[in-house]
């Protein structure tokens, strides 16, 4: 247990840092989630394709593959930037896709009558699609959703291992590998790290799935 | 609301041109982008034929060799995805079913597993799995494939088991009550009703899910080659880029396979969604953990 | 710029496959002791009855141990255990390599995965808990490379007082380690898996400084066409080391004898691979240190 006593400093900055990289990610994913899922309900048609093509290839590709390339294309076009942005941002797009589907579900679950009783009152469909039907439509979503943001925490640890560094994840390597820490404590500590973020965010939704939740 | 073209009218003549002029926009933004984009990359020479010609050209000399390479990549991942999907529906099948055949406290133990394995990263668990069980003592040495292959197979198959059980879990709950009512009233017992009666239509409903997970095990695999454990697609890629120094095109092609599998996956699950809908008329299950990777 | 990327990218490939060439060439492979003789008992005469070989090395550091298109392996971790192997009379055919990227290699040693680990692995009292080394066989200094045309960094020195100065290597290795109280912060430091991805990133700008042992920051150096250059005076000292089981001295000792013997071999092997780079230091067999 000296592994984790000895760096309990290190330990907790990796726990802080791991964290931010969760709440930018969840913000930054909904956000463009919420985007891209626009446009897959819009009536201009390429922008319906671009979010069918955004989802497709983003959803079919492995993050560590997507994290290279943004690590190692955007540099190659002259793109300069922090890992900790590079990773941010493909841990970003990448859940955005998963996002956009979740929240698709949840307005295809708003039934036909809402949007046509909208339309009726001569609502646009810029107005039916943000004050009648997503508002519902987040509502349904949000165990979809949730588990898609709890499901980003997770994959955060990826992005560690692409130049981003001093997250949870490269402290066990480093702690492990270099300074010969035994593995089982140092990992122990890092699964617990993941734990204490992972599991509030499941209680937590589990909270706010019931105090939303309509009767259909 | 299943299609959202009750959002708005079929549009008139001014809303068209509107919608014209934004979607022409639209499409000249991204190529426009698009467009830079290809021009920085020739630029920088990621276009010369000594980079893609490996690739591309079936008369370079080592157009072969990559090209067995990524097949060999190829066929790695499919072999620790079809053993991690095959372990994690035994384990998670037996996991499932006990977890509902349990009473309220006896199935404690299985449901806190189930919340500890949910709540750690997949790279975590096979990390854990590579590094932790060869101090106990655990030597896989001589398996097939190599020690590589088991620990990335085990470390997926502990994370992916226990979100099959919730697939399984949900597939029975998604059924008539009734099924179970009338498989008890004809004298089965738990067990048999359980085998006979709730789980064979079960697994239809959660067919589409199962590939679904099956696209996310693909994936994961890719995770082996980020620890260094296991030549999978993307490690294979990464040591054929070591020796001919062109990671970008190499990475483009490991991406494009990646997609092509998975993307015929995915249409696979909708097809058997369809497919067994129309069949037995039964609704998608909701509350099945999502296609998430 | 277009130009000097493309005389870059093809110097790397006339390297690339003189490297590759290299280790595979079967008329020069080290002499095999035709028929050895060891006291019953000792891991020599197992291995030698068995005529088979298992070497842990890495598959992908190119002039030590890189795994080439074919699958044959090339470096000069490879052509020491060659020597090696030749000794007690098995063949390159024979040898069978284990891929043992460093965090794994005292694993390997211990579990009996393979018989010897030669993978640029430096001999520390941390590592000698776990293993015995033979040799060393080469001994490498950690330095700092940088592009031609940065006048910032000098040496270790200057990077505390140059916090924007990134600094790329490898996770969990000695060199990330070591460079560390020479940085104003952790947040200095870039880590990837492997070199080549920090050399990467230093040609676009998203590092300034990659550390290593010199042996293999010299390989990206004459790779890159004079865009990088090395700064600063070795400022550690990493002296590779054969491992083998904890406290096998016989096979130790054999290692070292055998490396003594077979001083044109060694030579030729370095010349051959890790040692072909331009400013790479000539072909020179450090005394042994005494088994234990």
């Amino acid at each position: 247990m000296d592994a984790i006593t000895q760096n309990l400093d290190l330990f907790w900055s990796g726990f802080l840092r791991s964290l931010t990289i969760c709440l930018w990610g969840a913000v930054g994913s909904l956000l463009l989630g919420t985007t891209i899922a626009a446009c897959r309900v819009s009536p201009v048609a390429p922008l319906r394709t671009f979010g069918t093509a955004w989802v497709t290839v983003i959803r079919n590709c492995p993050l560590s593959v997507v994290l290279f390339g943004f690590a190692f294309g955007l540099p190659e076009i002259g793109i300069n930037a922090d890992y900790y942005v590079f990773g941010l941002s493909a841990l970003i797009i990448y859940t955005s896709a998963f996002v956009c589907e979740a929240l698709r579900s949840g307005i295809n679950s708003v039934s036909a009558g809402q949007a046509e009783a909208a339309r009726a009152i001569g609502l646009t469909f810029t107005q039916s699609l943000t004050q009648i039907v997503l508002p519902q439509a987040f509502r349904t979503s949000i165990p979809p959703v949730g588990s898609v943001i709890i499901a980003m925490f997770k994959n955060s640890a990826v992005v560690g291992a692409f130049g981003v560094g001093r997250d949870l994840y490269s402290l066990g390597e480093s702690l492990t590998s270099a300074q010969g820490y035994a593995v089982l404590p140092v990992l122990t500590g890092v699964a617990f790290g993941y734990l204490m973020i992972t599991l509030p965010a499941g209680v937590s939704l589990g909270v706010l799935e019931r105090k939303v939740a309509i009767a259909r | 609301m299943s299609s959202a073209n009750v959002l708005y009218d079929a549009p008139g003549p001014r809303a068209r041109r509107r919608a014209w002029i934004g979607g022409a926009s639209a499409t000249l933004v991204i190529l426009v982008l698009m467009g830079l984009v290809l021009k920085r990359l020739a630029d920088q020479g990621q276009f010369s034929g000594k980079l893609w010609g490996p690739i591309l050209n079936p008369s370079n000399e080592d157009f072969p060799l990559v090209w067995q390479l990524l097949a060999k990549g190829v066929l790695a991942t499919l072999t620790a995805a079809v053993l991690a999907i095959a372990f994690s529906l035994i384990i998670g099948g037996v996991t499932g079913v006990a977890r509902m055949m349990l009473g309220r406290r006896s199935r404690m133990p299985i449901v806190a597993l189930i919340e500890l394995l949910r709540g750690l990263p997949v790279v975590i668990t096979i990390y854990f799995a590579s590094r932790v069980l060869p101090e106990f003592g655990v030597n896989l040495t001589g398996m097939p494939g190599g020690a590589g292959l088991w620990f990335l197979v085990i470390g997926l198959t502990a994370y992916n088991s226990v979100i099959i059980a919730e697939i399984i879990r949900a597939g029975v709950a998604s059924l008539p009550r009734g099924q179970r009512e009338a498989a008890l009233a004809i004298g089965l017992t738990p067990g048999a009703s359980m085998r006979l009666v709730l789980l064979p239509q079960a697994v239809r409903v959660m067919l589409p899910a199962l590939i679904s997970q099956l696209v996310v095990i693909l994936k994961d695999t890719s995770l082996a080659a980020v620890l260094g454990l296991y030549t999978e697609l993307l490690r294979q890629g990464n040591l054929i880029a070591l020796n001919l120094n062109n990671p970008i095109q190499i990475l483009s092609v490991v991406a494009v396979i990646f997609i092509l599998i998975n993307y015929s996956l995915s249409r696979l699950a909708t097809w058997v969604d369809q497919r067994s809908a129309r069949k037995t008329q039964a609704k998608g299950i909701e509350g099945i953990p999502a296609e998430i990777g | 710029m277009g130009q000097r990327r493309f005389s870059f990218t093809a110097g790397l490939a006339v390297a690339a496959l003189s490297l590759s060439a290299c280790g595979s060439g079967s008329g020069d492979a080290p002499k095999v002791a035709a028929k050895p003789s060891f006291d019953a008992g000792t891991t020599m005469a197992k291995i030698a009855a068995a005529g088979k070989l298992k070497v842990g090395t890495k598959f992908d550091q190119p002039g030590f141990g890189l795994k080439g298109l074919d699958g044959k392996l090339a470096g000069f971790d490879v052509e020491v255990a060659k020597i090696i192997a030749g000794a007690m009379g098995v063949t390159a055919e024979n040898i069978e390599y284990v891929e043992s990227p460093s965090k794994v290699r005292e694993e390997r040693i211990e579990k009996g995965d393979v018989d010897l680990v030669a993978a640029t692995y430096t001999i520390n009292d941390k590592r000698k808990k776990r293993v015995t080394f033979a040799g060393p066989y080469y001994i490498a200094g950690q330095q700092l490379m940088v592009k031609s045309d940065n006048t910032k960094i000098k040496g270790p020195a200057d990077l505390k007082a140059n916090p924007d100065q990134k600094v790329c290597s490898v996770t969990g290795s000695t060199p990330a380690e070591q460079i560390k109280p020479y940085l104003a912060s952790d947040a200095q430091l870039v880590l990837f898996d492997v070199y080549d991805k920090c050399a990467n990133a230093l040609r676009t700008g998203q590092v300034q400084v990659v550390t290593t042992d010199n042996v293999i920051l010299l390989g990206f150096v004459s790779k890159s066409d004079k865009a990088f250059k090395l700064v600063g005076q070795q400022f550690t000292k990493e002296p590779y080391g054969i491992g083998i089981k904890k406290g096998d001295v016989k096979f130790c000792e054999f290692i070292n004898k055998t490396l003594k013997d077979n001083k044109a071999a060694y030579n030729k092997a370095w010349s051959d691979t890790a040692g072909k780079v331009e400013g790479a230091s000539p072909a020179k067999l450090p005394v042994a240190a005494a088994c234990a």
